[in-house]
């Protein structure tokens, strides 16, 4: 099939769906309240716009996205790499690994409320928590997973130190591997985001809540597909990122 | 031409009483026994063998990627080549299946030995270039090694390896993985590079027709665990022609050796 047919069958699938949500609640089937048509949308997105609320909302939760990020990735780069290298590392932290590794990110709310406060910080280490096992995991996968052929390659022109060992080969080798843990990454964080938000850190999941609480429906809908587009925007983002970094592949 | 080789001079690569073992899990397995080889400045040696002799453990040994168990290894660079940045090792491997670097480009794995205090950006730049115009491939300095053939993959390989200008250059069967009329004309290739540049030279091959169209001296390793069985000088001059009936008689000498030896076993 065609590039342009197959565009064309996921756009007429979309309006199918879009058709068949507008006229549900429009003949009466649902509760307009419960199920805002999409066409209600558009109005309900203005009306957060120029109040400002949405802007202020999105700049919030971007900034907790970002830091949280940046802290739970690096964080499970840094420790996935001395795992992935040093023996001893893994060894040390095996178990403590195995007791804290299946402790949901969430389950960790009560704690950041009561070291960080109902504040960004404790956004920010909810969605650390969400990031760092994935990245971690991916990252030691993918340094161990380093054909020793390589490490030798170094070795051989004299590369010989721990440190000329990760520049050299195995950061270079293990970064697509580390890149897929960062893309799973990014989706997770966003869940982490409305979670954190969801018990009061101002935001985009806060203003979700405000607006459930008042049965305002369509901005519930409005922050969900903006949640939808950011993600979309930053997904591509990276993946172009990922591209460039790996365009020495096949 | 001949290349001169002083015989006088301490050697470039000086084994003496070598022997390694590998242990893994409780089981011991004797490689290599009591083995004594000197190679020359400007010496050109073949080692042959038949697989599993443990032509590649002799060449790791001497690279230091491996340590035998006993015996010694000296390299011996010529004092006076000036070469800039501390820590570089005085010899350099070729490896049989290339293993460049993927996410490098042709010419940043050219230079990758170069990446030494002491080694401007430039400066390896212009080595990278004067190497990858060596063997015949500036074309290609910003491809990806994927982009590349075999055979000039081998070629990247033997630049990043002159690059650092090795006291001594190993090769671990660098063309036996290439179909016969890109091995032949990288045999050549070879010849002239070393020709120009007067390196000397150590050479594995299992290919006795190749030991003795390129080397000056061919050494043959045979036992379990295996030693030096026995040495032939190729007396003729280079260039060599590949259909010479005296090239023919070396090589048959050779294989005679090679037979006696693993009918020994
Ligand atoms: N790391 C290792 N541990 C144990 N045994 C090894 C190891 N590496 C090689 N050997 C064994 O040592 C012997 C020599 O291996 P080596 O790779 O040096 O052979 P080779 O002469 O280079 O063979 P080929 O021509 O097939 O490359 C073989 O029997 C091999 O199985
Ligand atoms: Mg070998």
């Amino acid at each position: 099939m065609t590039r342009l047919t197959r565009t064309a069958l996921a756009a007429a699938g979309l309006a199918v769906f879009l058709a068949v949500w507008e006229a549900l609640p429009r003949l009466g089937l649902l509760n307009e309240t419960l199920v805002p048509p999409p066409s209600a949308i558009p109005a309900a997105f203005l009306r957060e716009v120029r109040s400002g609320a949405w802007l202020a909302a999105v700049l919030s939760s971007l900034s907790h996205y970002l830091t949280g990020l940046a802290v739970g990735a690096g964080l499970g780069v840094g420790l996935g790499i001395l795992s992935g290298m040093f023996r001893l590392f893994e060894d040390v932290t095996a178990w403590i690994v195995r007791l804290l590794r299946p402790i949901p990110g969430l389950a960790w709310v009560p704690f950041a409320i009561i070291w960080f406060g109902v504040e960004p910080a404790a956004a920010v280490f909810i969605i650390a928590i969400g990031v760092f096992w994935i990245v971690f995991f991916a990252t030691q996968g993918a340094i161990r997973g380093v054909d020793r052929d390589m490490i030798e390659v170094a070795q051989a022109f004299g590369f010989r130190s721990a440190f000329a060992r990760l520049v050299k080969i195995l950061l270079p080798a293990a970064t697509p591997g580390i890149l897929v843990g960062v893309r799973t990454a990014l989706g997770q964080a966003w869940m982490a985001v409305v979670a954190a938000e969801i018990f009061g850190v101002y935001g985009v999941g806060q203003r979700m809540m405000q607006a459930s609480s008042l049965l305002a429906s369509d901005i519930v809908l409005v922050y969900m597909l903006t949640m939808a587009g950011l993600y979309g925007l930053i997904d591509a983002g990276f993946v172009a990122l990922q591209n460039w970094l790996l365009r020495w592949r096949a | 031409m001949t290349a001169t080789v002083e015989r006088g001079a301490a050697p470039v690569v000086g084994i003496r009483g070598l022997s390694l073992t590998y242990e893994r899990g409780g089981s011991r397995t004797e490689v290599l026994r009591n083995l004594d080889l000197a190679v020359h400045p400007g010496e050109f040696v073949a080692i042959v063998g038949e697989s599993g002799v443990g032509k590649s453990t002799l060449l790791r040994v001497i690279m230091n990627l491996a340590s035998p168990s006993a015996g010694t290894v000296t390299i011996h660079a010529p004092p006076d080549d000036g070469r800039a940045g501390g820590g570089r090792p005085e010899s350099a491997l070729v490896f049989q299946d290339a293993r460049l670097l993927p996410w490098r480009s042709v010419l940043d794995n050219v230079t990758f030995g170069l990446e030494w205090r002491g080694v401007s950006r430039a400066e390896r730049r212009r080595r990278g270039e004067a190497m990858l115009a060596l063997v015949g491939l500036s074309e290609l300095a910003a491809r990806w090694p994927h982009q590349l053939s075999g055979g000039q993959r081998q070629r990247v390989s033997l630049a990043r390896a002159l690059a650092v200008e090795p006291a001594v250059l190993l090769m671990d069967e660098p063309f036996s993985a290439l179909d016969s009329f890109t091995r032949e004309g990288l045999q050549d290739e070879l010849l002239r590079i070393r020709a120009a540049t007067g390196r000397t030279v150590l050479f594995v091959t299992h290919d006795i027709d190749e030991a003795v169209y390129l080397a000056d001296r061919v050494v043959v390793l045979a036992g379990q665990p295996a030693g030096i069985a026995a040495e032939i000088r190729v007396d003729t001059a280079q260039p060599r022609r590949r259909a010479d009936p005296v090239l023919s008689a070396f090589a048959h000498q050779l294989r005679l050796e090679l037979s006696r030896r693993s009918s020994d076993l």
